[in-house]
């Protein structure tokens, strides 16, 4: 039986954190077991743009995904690589607990994991944070990684 | 002591007189512009406006309503029929979450609002209701429900025919999709008259994208802190919008744009208090809107004169039939043009239905208008306008009748108009800058050439006195009009068979919701 775990990973220190945790997971599991990486850029299609900046997002958005695939994917599918571990990995625009969650059900994934965010201030007090949206709101299991 | 009193007293009358000399210098700079201006740009702007002969009706305002009801007729009342998927298109229930990322039908919109949302809303319906009457408001109305279908026929063209770089950036509007859509129909005179557009639009970027915003912005900044020759307003103006479009600090054309839909949110909810709190004069407005529109209540020019206002401003402040909302929608991500069509209808809904008939009720209800109880007849002042209570008019106007209920408001409303003139200028100058690059070529330096000249206007605009700068304004965004809705007759047979097939497959449920897909 195969089973896949998703990670949030966005080649921070604390995403380096969850893929270190799902490793160990997928050691511990066996080859039976498929990490599939996703790199969210944060994107909401209800935002104010300029007329400008309209005209070159095709462009933009093709230089964010280049540089997130170069930047987070490929050194984690590596490190994947390195150490026998089967991966996939993905870039996607959008908010990071929907995307996440429904990557886990198009993969029919075991769980989810993220490290905790680093996110303070005011905007996570008053909208929570991402990780917070990704547990209340998730439909797999989700492991939260200090 | 004595000696040193004589002294500060003798440079104290020395500063003054030189302060008096600055000031005497500073208008008569505002003087030479405006005149020069006058001279410079009549001839054009009675071109424009020229009456039918043996009327007194402008051919332009006839041609932009035929051209108007001509599109409503033949997409069979589309702006009525769609407006429900309209909304759905722009809520993203069909958009793709594979192209997560690009722009979406609501940041399409929204952009284009931003651009045509502002000073035509504030000033232009004000400047409509004290020459047209309340009955202007009709004819107004009228106009933003039929230009919806104009809106819809070059939005459609916009994205069907715009050009997409190997890099990955995209340009649109009417000079793209007049020349390509005449080669493709085998129609002549394609490549002409998109050159004829590109003029007429840089035109209307430095006209009404410009130099009306300047001027309108130096009105609302006297109002509020007294008066001081226009050309300083212009030329800090200028300097903020040449930062932006030159110097490329784009923070500060972000900052607008994320500020000015809040205004927008805003000016609407103090225009809908004031509504409710004078409910009781609703029922009284809408009738001398009603009666206005037929009779004319007195004004100068009776039925005529109100309906040709209420076109003129409603067509200043939608744009639509102008084809500068065709540049500002192409940019979209859709592999069905028809659907940004489909949003676009909205915005001469958004803007003339919904925001101009709301700034002109608050004028009606807060009896701005001077009216002979006698008679029921306005009361005209010698330059043959509506008497106001307070002698005001444009963007003065529309400030004094939000103060009269909210005294405060005029303030925030400064605020407003300097941020919606910001944000409208800056929108016109990449349309501007669009229509130049496309009859000059791509160049840094024909781009900075543009930008200048661009900048030079605001100064012009904001020195000049609101007479010759709106008729400029006005007459530059109409002859857009005139060369783009030639090209839209020639091509919207084009856009009829976009539409027959995408309705078709929406019946037959080819074309589906996202969310039902999944289910």
């Amino acid at each position: 039986m195969s089973a896949t775990i998703i990670v949030g990973v966005d080649g921070s220190e604390a995403g380096n954190r969850a893929l270190s945790y799902a490793k160990r997971l997928a050691t511990l599991i066996g080859d039976e077991c498929t990490l599939e990486l996703i790199c969210v850029v944060e994107w909401s299609p209800y935002t104010f743009q300029t007329t400008e900046e309209n005209a070159l997002r095709k462009k933009n958005r093709q230089e964010e995904l280049n540089n997130a695939n170069s930047r987070v994917i490929e050194p984690a599918l590596k490190s994947l690589e390195e150490s026998g571990i089967k991966g996939h990995g993905r870039v996607m625009h959008g908010k990071v607990a929907q995307l996440l969650n429904s990557v886990a059900l198009e993969t029919n994934a075991e769980q989810i994991v993220v490290a905790r965010s680093t996110e303070h201030g005011l905007s996570s007090r008053v909208f929570g944070s991402v990780t917070a949206h990704l547990v209340m709101s998730a439909n797999v299991p989700v492991t939260v990684v200090s | 002591m004595k000696k040193f009193t004589i002294l500060i007293t003798a440079l104290a009358s020395l500063l003054l007189m030189s302060l008096s000399s600055t000031v005497q210098a500073s208008e008569s700079i505002d003087a030479v512009v405006n005149e020069v201006f006058g001279a410079a740009t009549g001839w054009f702007v009675a071109l424009i406006f020229a009456p039918i002969p043996g009327t007194s009706f402008p051919w332009i305002v006839l041609w932009l309503v035929t051209g108007a009801s001509v599109f409503t007729l033949y997409f069979g009342f589309v702006q009525f029929r769609s407006i429900g998927h309209s909304i759905a298109l722009v809520k993203g229930d069909y958009s793709n979450p594979n192209d997560a990322g690009e722009v979406s039908h609501f940041q399409a919109l929204a952009t284009a609002l931003s651009g045509t949302v502002g000073l035509g809303n504030i000033a232009g319906v004000a400047v409509a209701v004290s020459i047209g009457g309340p009955g202007a408001t009709f004819w107004m109305i009228l106009a933003g429900l039929l230009g919806m279908a104009s809106k819809f026929t070059e939005c459609t063209l916009g994205v069907k025919y715009r050009n997409e770089y190997k890099d990955g950036s995209v340009s649109g509007g009417p000079m793209y999709y007049i020349s390509k859509g005449f080669a493709e129909r085998g129609i002549p005179g394609g490549k002409l008259l998109a050159g004829i557009f590109a003029v007429f639009c840089i035109l209307g970027s430095l006209g009404g994208g410009n130099m009306f915003q300047a001027n309108q912005a130096h009105a609302q900044l006297t109002q509020v802190i007294g008066n001081y020759p226009g050309w300083i307003t212009g030329v800090i103006f200028a300097s903020l919008v040449f930062i932006v479009i030159v110097g490329g600090i784009k923070s500060i054309a972000r900052v607008t744009d994320k500020v000015v839909p809040f205004m927008g949110i805003l000016y609407v909810g103090a225009a809908l208090v004031i509504l409710i709190f004078n409910a009781d004069k609703i029922g009284w407005a809408f009738g001398q809107i009603f009666t206005g529109a037929f009779t004319g209540l007195g004004v100068a020019g009776g039925l005529v004169g109100a309906l040709i206002q209420g076109f003129k401003r409603a067509a200043f402040s939608n744009e639509a039939g102008v084809g500068s909302a065709a540049i500002a929608h192409s940019a979209v991500q859709t592999n069905e043009p028809i659907t940004e069509g489909f949003v676009s209808l909205l915005e001469p809904f958004i803007d003339t239905v919904v925001i101009c008939t709301m700034t002109a009720l608050v004028i009606i209800i807060t009896g701005q208008l001077v009216s002979d109880p006698q008679t029921g007849l306005y009361i005209l002042n010698e330059s043959g306008t509506i008497l106001t209570a307070d002698g005001s008019s444009g963007v003065a106007l529309t400030s004094a009748a939000f103060g009269s209920t909210i005294s405060w408001f005029p303030f925030i409303l400064a605020i407003a108009v300097i941020l919606f003139a910001f944000s409208t200028m800056l929108s016109w100058s990449y349309y501007g800058l669009k229509a130049w690059t496309y009859l000059f070529g791509e160049s840094k330096k024909m781009e900075l050439t543009f930008k200048i000249i661009f900048c030079l206007f605001v100064v012009i605009g904001a020195a000049s006195s609101l007479g010759p700068v709106i008729d400029f304004s006005d007459a530059a965004i109409f002859a857009m009009a005139v060369a783009n809705i030639i090209g839209l007759y020639c091509l919207m047979p084009i856009v009829r068979k976009e539409l027959t097939s995408y309705l078709a497959r929406l019946k037959s449920g080819e074309i589906k919701k996202y969310k039902d897909i999944k289910k």
